[in-house]
């Protein structure tokens, strides 16, 4: 099953928002329980459980490779990249974020993929100085959600392994 | 531009590269009569054609040589080197001023008035008195940009490179010529410039193609991916017939596929091109380099034919022409500096190139002066770029690859060629930008090589698909040389352990072998140890053969080569990875990093491989020989030549003796030192005996111990396999057995170092010149003579000997092999006889048999005398005989 990206604006309650020229769009996905948002115009695709191919002797945070449309993805396990305990043998399997770098596709498997929302641009934090190492590593920026802290990742942060 | 300008500009450029090449030959025969036809032709056509478009400067440039030109042609002018190089400055003005007009559309203004009245005065017949060529010439090694170079009003270069890209050095320029541009003015790179989309050719070979049609490369891209993609569908169309076994769609699909395996070969036949068209300036720029700093130069190039992709051709040109500079300027010495060290004066640069395992090796070597360690320690010291501790724990090599770091370069001083320090690290970028890598090897005083790899990532390659640790995984076709199914009972091939390192002896030869699942740390379904069962991929890398073990072998298929991601590009085992039929994803192997880390032999330079002859491929002795079949240590049989053991004694163990920390027995009057051949010796028990092999040179004797001897016996001496523990030289098969044959030199140096401690030298060390084919009788003999006391030098075969009288090396002695393949001893001993520099050197013949006949068809032809091989003291006694003779005489 795929899911072609269409940015389409949505807030929570229902009613479609007109994205103010201050606000940016993400794309929303959890890992371990964490909400985090990745720049909408960053994701190529997004995909539901793919067959991996292991890639032996690659850095452990590289989950593999994946095919999409005859191109290789390489997949990269979000939860080792940011040292959080592996995914439960009984949960369902990941989702793909599929992005681009340097010609390159990379696929940043999470626990699930949320909605695609629009970010005040007043509502963004710099990162609180009690945030963990690891994510403090690959976060731009936090926002406030409503009840829940979303963290905003820096894609290219991320994809530097190794 | 217009079609017609456009045009002459392609055929001018092209006629220029050709004359480049053209006049070099010229300049080594001057008589040439038919170089200089082709070379006359040229200029006049050029001339002509400018004429016709009205492109003036040109014309009179080119009319001034052609000129002198038409002197030389018919005779009534002597060709000289400072006329070639006169002509060849011409050249140069001709193309800056091509490049111009490709740039700008119209000539670029300036004065050649310096040019064509030295032309004018050659053709009058007076020579300049001095050479022409200025050593003004300014290397843009970062882009042109940076190079203040540009003195006239049209800016040619400038906007070729949008990216830093270390671009080749300008020739020297003609003397007096301020308004010339002095950028670099490569026609082929200028083609890229006059890139508007506007094409390369479809064939660029350099001999004049019958017919050509020019297509730009964007469309031969766009027609590459798609018969990719065609490939692709038709791997999964046949996977998916396979299953279904449809017999009606069998036959057209057959079809299909033959179709498209003959298009993809034509689609990547287009984009193909020798490597030899990278290839093109560089006789012309060693040339002028030699001339330039004063040294002689020899450039080897081979491989020219190699093809690879032409957008790759494109972006390693410019770090080769580097290298090749850097080679002339730093690497090679002087001739006085050559001749002190007893090299050849003409130093030598060797480019080669050749195709494997899916890659393309580029090797530029030169034979000078090699990386100085302690150099580069001391800049990198001085740079501050690591701590004198760190520096401590590298190995050498890691230290030599410190000159690709940015800004390195431990050139003393900075000469217009190189030693701006801004070359080796963009050299590196460049290469790995197409994801290649660049490796190097060097040995101080003797030289130093680079080795590119390339790999070729728009190939389709047929790969056999094989299974190992539960994961599939492609190699390579074109390494796999055959398969062997290891089966762990007595038929078939078996898979041997030596020293736990598993081998298969594969049809009298040994084979080492590697098993894929260990290697790639994948778990392995818990095998019983004992049961080696699988195939083995038997896979050549270079000179060397080895073996992949595999669980299972599936078939071979056309697969799409894709660079894997960044992220891996550190794993050497991989060299891509493709998607298969079924539309999984699985990665190709690399038989080459796999080599290298199971560290079978792929590190060895390919020069010496290729020299020696040694390898898996064994060093073949054609004489039988006499070995002593010993046990120590472990099961393994044991061998050593017996002519090289004095006796074989079994001493009652209460004899044996120890003082010092050294193990010794009272032997004959006086002491001799024991070796063990394990580290743990236990002595047997007392009344028991213990068994000694014992060695003599000259007066001292060393025993080494052994478990027992086993047998004498006479057989073929095939060394094969890698030695991996000192003390051996590899390993051999011996009476259907594994044997390993010990390297006595070693042994002796551990009875004590002052074994080979020669008594002082009172002269120089004579210059001995050893001719023997045979590595293992050269392993045997060079350690002998050098601890006697003698430099040796050994040639493997009577041709490169003589090649050494050419170059002119010189000794004070000759010991030859009779039987050599090509020119045996004899035919050695006549052409030396006859005349040369070596005419009145003492010779002596090194024969396996020793009688009458083949004595006297020795002195016959030359010989001063004659020894047996395995004989050393023999051998060293006519040494010394020989050489008191000619010190009398």
């Amino acid at each position: 099953m795929q899911t072609e990206m269409r940015p389409t604006p949505k807030a929570r309650g229902g009613a479609p928002i007109m994205p103010d020229s201050a606000a940016e769009m993400f794309l929303t996905l959890t890992v371990a329980g964490q909400l985090c948002g990745v720049p909408v115009l960053a994701v190529r695709d997004i995909l539901a459980a793919q067959a991996i191919t292991r890639v032996p002797l690659a850095p452990r945070e590289v989950a593999g490779s994946l095919n999409l449309r005859g191109r290789i993805v390489t997949a990269i396990d979000l939860r080792r990249r940011l040292g959080l305990p592996p995914r439960a043998a009984n949960a369902p399997a990941a989702m793909s974020v599929v992005v681009e770098q340097g010609g390159e596709l990379y696929s940043l498997l999470s626990d699930s993929v949320g909605e695609v929302l629009p970010l005040r641009a007043d509502g963004f934090a710099g990162n609180p100085p009690t945030l963990d190492a690891v994510w403090r590593d690959v976060s731009r920026a936090v926002h406030r959600q409503d009840d829940r802290l979303l963290i905003v990742l820096d894609v290219d942060r991320i994809l530097a392994i190794g | 531009m217009d079609d017609l300008l456009a045009d002459f500009l392609t055929e001018t450029n092209e006629g220029l590269a050709a004359l480049d090449g053209a006049l070099l030959k010229l300049e080594k025969a001057p008589d040439d009569r038919q170089t200089l036809s082709e070379i006359f032709r040229n200029v006049h056509t050029i001339k002509g054609t400018c004429g016709f478009l009205g492109l003036s400067r040109l014309e009179k440039v080119a009319h001034a040589a052609e000129n002198v030109l038409g002197k030389y042609r018919d005779g009534s002018l002597k060709v000289t080197p400072e006329g070639i190089t006169l002509i060849l400055s011409a050249l140069d003005c001709l193309k800056s001023i091509v490049s111009g007009i490709e740039a700008a559309g119209n000539e670029p203004a300036g004065d050649d008035g310096a040019l064509i009245a030295a032309l004018d005065a050659a053709w009058r017949g007076e020579l300049p008195a001095t050479p022409v060529t200025a050593p003004a010439a300014v290397v843009a090694e970062v882009a042109a940009l940076e190079e203040p170079v540009v003195e006239t009003a049209v800016a040619p270069e400038a906007e070729v490179a949008p990216e830093p890209t270390p671009a080749a050095a300008v020739p020297p320029p003609a003397p007096a010529a301020p308004t010339r541009a002095e950028s670099d003015a490569e026609p082929a790179a200028a083609t890229p410039a006059a890139a508007q989309g506007q094409g390369t050719q479809a064939q660029g070979a350099p001999a004049a193609a019958p017919q050509t049609i020019r297509v730009s490369v964007d469309v031969l891209e766009d027609l590459m991916t798609l018969v990719s993609e065609l490939v692709l569908t038709r791997n999964q169309l046949l996977q998916l017939v396979r299953a279904r076994n449809d017999s009606a769609l069998t036959v057209p699909l057959q079809r299909l596929s033959h179709i498209t395996s003959e298009l993809q070969e034509g689609v990547m036949k287009t984009r193909m091109q020798p490597i030899g068209n990278a290839w093109q300036k560089l006789p012309r720029i060693v040339r002028d380099l030699a001339n330039e700093l004063g040294k002689k130069i020899e450039l080897v190039m081979k491989g020219a034919e190699t093809e690879l992709d032409r957008q790759v051709l494109e972006l390693i040109k410019d770090p080769l022409t580097h290298m090749v500079r850097n080679s002339g300027d730093h690497g090679l010495e002087t001739p006085e500096q050559r001749r002190a060290v007893g090299k050849p004066e003409v130093g030598r640069i060797t480019l080669n190139a050749y195709h494997e395992g899916g890659h393309i090796i580029i090797e530029i070597g030169d034979d000078g002066r090699g990386l100085s360690v302690e150099k580069i320690k001391a800049k990198v010291l001085a740079q501050g770029l690591t701590t004198e501790a760190e520096l401590a724990g590298m190995s050498e090599r890691e230290i030599q690859h410190f000159i690709f770091r940015a800004g390195f370069s431990t050139a003393a001083a900075i000469t217009s060629v190189s030693g701006r320090g801004v070359g080796m690290d963009v050299v590196k970028t460049n290469v790995e930008k197409i994801g290649g890598t660049i490796e190097l090897r060097s040995v101080e005083g003797k030289g130093t090589t680079f080795f590119i790899k390339i790999p070729l990532t728009l190939a389709i390659v047929s790969a056999l698909i094989v299974e190992a640790g539960g994961e599939r995984f492609a190699i390579p076709q074109i390494g796999v040389v055959e398969l062997v199914r290891a089966s762990g009972n007595a038929e078939g091939a078996q898979i041997e352990r030596i020293h736990d390192t598993p081998v298969m002896r594969l049809r009298e030869r040994l084979l080492p072998l590697v098993s894929l699942s260990r290697l790639l740390q994948l778990e392995q379904e818990a095998a019983e140890p004992g049961k080696d069962e699988g195939f083995v991929v038997v896979t050549q890398v270079g000179a060397n053969v080895f073996g992949i073990i595999v669980d299972k072998v599936f078939d071979t298929e056309e697969i799409v080569v894709k660079p894997v991601a960044p992220i891996l590009r550190h794993v050497t085992m991989f060299s891509g990875n493709t998607i298969l039929g079924d539309g999984s994803v699985i990665m190709i192997l690399d038989p080459n990093g796999i080599a290298r880390a199971t560290g079978v032999g792929a590190d060895g330079p390919t020069e010496e491989i290729a020299q020696a002859a040694e390898g898996p491929r064994g060093a073949r002795s054609t004489e039988r020989t006499a070995l002593l079949l010993f046990r120590a240590g472990d099961d393994t049989p044991k061998a050593v030549p017996l002519g090289l053991v004095a006796r074989l004694e079994d001493l009652p163990v209460e004899s044996i003796e120890h003082s010092g920390g050294k193990t010794l027995v009272q032997y004959r009057g006086k002491l001799m030192p024991l070796v063990s051949m394990s580290g743990g010796w236990v002595p047997p028990e007392p009344g028991r005996r213990q068994a000694v092999l014992v060695f003599n040179d000259r007066d001292r004797a060393m025993g080494l111990m052994v478990d027992a001897i086993l047998d004498v016996v006479e057989e073929h001496l095939n060394i094969e396999g890698a030695a991996e523990q000192p003390g051996f030289l590899g390993s051999a098969v011996i009476c259907g057995k594994v044997t390993d044959i010990i390297d006595c030199a070693w042994w002796l140096r551990q009875a004590g170092d002052d074994w080979f401690r020669q008594s002082a030298a009172a002269h120089t060390p004579y210059r001995v010149l050893l001719v023997e084919d045979s590595a293992f009788f050269r392993h045997l003999l060079v350690p002998g003579l050098t601890a006697a006391g003698y430099e040796v030098t050994a040639v493997d075969s009577a041709t490169q000997a003589l090649q050494m009288r050419e170059q002119g090396a010189s000794f004070d002695l000759i010991i030859s092999d009779i039987e050599m393949p090509d020119l045996d001893g004899l035919g050695l001993a006549r052409a030396v006889r006859e005349g040369g520099a070596w005419q009145a050197l003492p010779m002596v013949a090194l024969s396996g048999r020793v009688d009458n006949e083949r004595m006297r068809l020795a002195r016959d032809a030359g010989f001063t005398s004659y020894v047996g091989k395995s004989d050393r003291e023999a051998l060293l006694v006519t040494l010394r005989e020989c050489l008191a003779a000619t010190t009398i005489a």
